[in-house]
């Protein structure tokens, strides 16, 4: 049995390499259940105004202790570095932790990221202690220039946040991985265990999701798949898979056939 | 006693004066380790809380922790 190194950033170990948020969820209890079985520990979660009006009601502290989950703040739905940059700072005054999900949108239809406004916004927050984990696309030369920038670790997408539709560049994501030496997480778009499982079968570091349990029929046991399904992927990428063939080669041995 | 008006999460809000963001807080029934608080754009360190405050025409934002991914 090939026993794994454990999954670090910025020097910090984590329990799994799977990563999950916290949104869109039916309610907090099937939240709660969901990431439970998927046994994450880092978990992420967005930054908004306290609703006065209806100040009863809970913040997602009330369901996830710190104590049992890392809490990871991101700046989704900021379009600007700025805007990002104001976000991370309130995450971090409101969190536990000084990591950040850097996220700065450049389309609101396709959620891609800007990433001009994401190097300017990595570069300000690390000059401020950050640890920026920074979502971007599957593009190397982007990943090269975040790492240069200080980034933590680089976050590119499998597809579109919330599409569901899977890894659909693996090549580049192989090869961000192999010219990077911070950790590679896949962030977005995964839909259902067979797609958790390629990504963590082109070596990368780990994976984060969020739609993809909260939007399945059934989250707790879309959670407990997606958990066997990163191990699995994990586990074959280590295993080293066989080389791929054109042509058919037979399993049984030619020699010893009847005449 | 008296009052100050200031924009609390975007919207005009009648504070009673004297108020520090402590005091705020404790109107608005909100525990101060749930949330992160802006002061005209500066962010302001739980320490410093009960040492600022509240004036006429203040921008305030009060933030938490909520789902996403």
């Amino acid at each position: 049995m090939y026993i794994d190194t454990p999954f670090e950033i910025a020097g910090r170990q984590f329990r799994s390499r799977l990563m999950v948020g916290t949104g869109k969820y039916a309610g907090n209890r099937e939240m709660v259940e969901a990431i439970t079985a998927s046994g994450a520990e880092i978990v992420t979660v967005a930054v908004r105004r306290v609703d006065l009006d209806r100040s009863k009601e809970e913040s997602v502290l009330h369901h996830l202790s710190p104590d049992n989950f890392f809490l990871l703040a991101n700046t989704a739905g900021c379009y600007t570095a700025d805007e990002a940059v104001r976000y991370a700072r309130l995450g971090r005054e409101a969190g536990f932790n000084d990591f950040v999900k850097l996220e700065v949108i450049g389309d609101r239809e396709t959620l891609l990221p800007d990433v001009a406004g994401l190097l300017e916004a990595t570069r300000i927050l690390v000059a401020e202690g950050f640890t920026v984990l920074a979502y971007t696309n599957d593009d190397l030369i982007t990943a090269l220039r975040l790492e240069q920038a200080g980034a933590a670790a680089v976050m590119p997408l499998a597809s579109p946040i919330g599409s569901g539709l899977g890894m659909l560049n693996p090549y580049s994501i192989r090869t961000i991985k192999s010219r990077l030496s911070v950790p590679v997480v896949v962030d977005a778009g995964v839909g259902t265990a067979s797609d958790a499982c390629i990504v963590m079968e082109q070596g990368v570091d780990g994976i984060l999701m969020n739609t993809a349990l909260a939007a399945a029929d059934e989250p707790v046991a879309m959670a407990h798949a997606m958990k066997l399904a990163t191990e699995a992927g994990r586990a074959a990428y280590l295993a080293g898979r066989m080389p791929r063939r054109e042509v058919a080669v037979p399993s049984s041995p030619e020699l010893g056939m009847l005449a | 006693m008296t009052e100050v008006v200031v924009t609390l999460n975007g919207e005009a809000a009648h504070v009673p004066a004297p108020a520090s963001l402590e005091t705020l807080l404790e109107h608005l029934g909100l525990d101060p380790r749930a949330v992160a608080i802006e002061h005209n754009r500066e962010i302001v360190r739980r320490a410093q809380l009960a040492s600022t405050p509240v004036a006429e025409g203040d921008t305030i934002e009060v933030v938490h922790f909520v789902g996403g991914g």
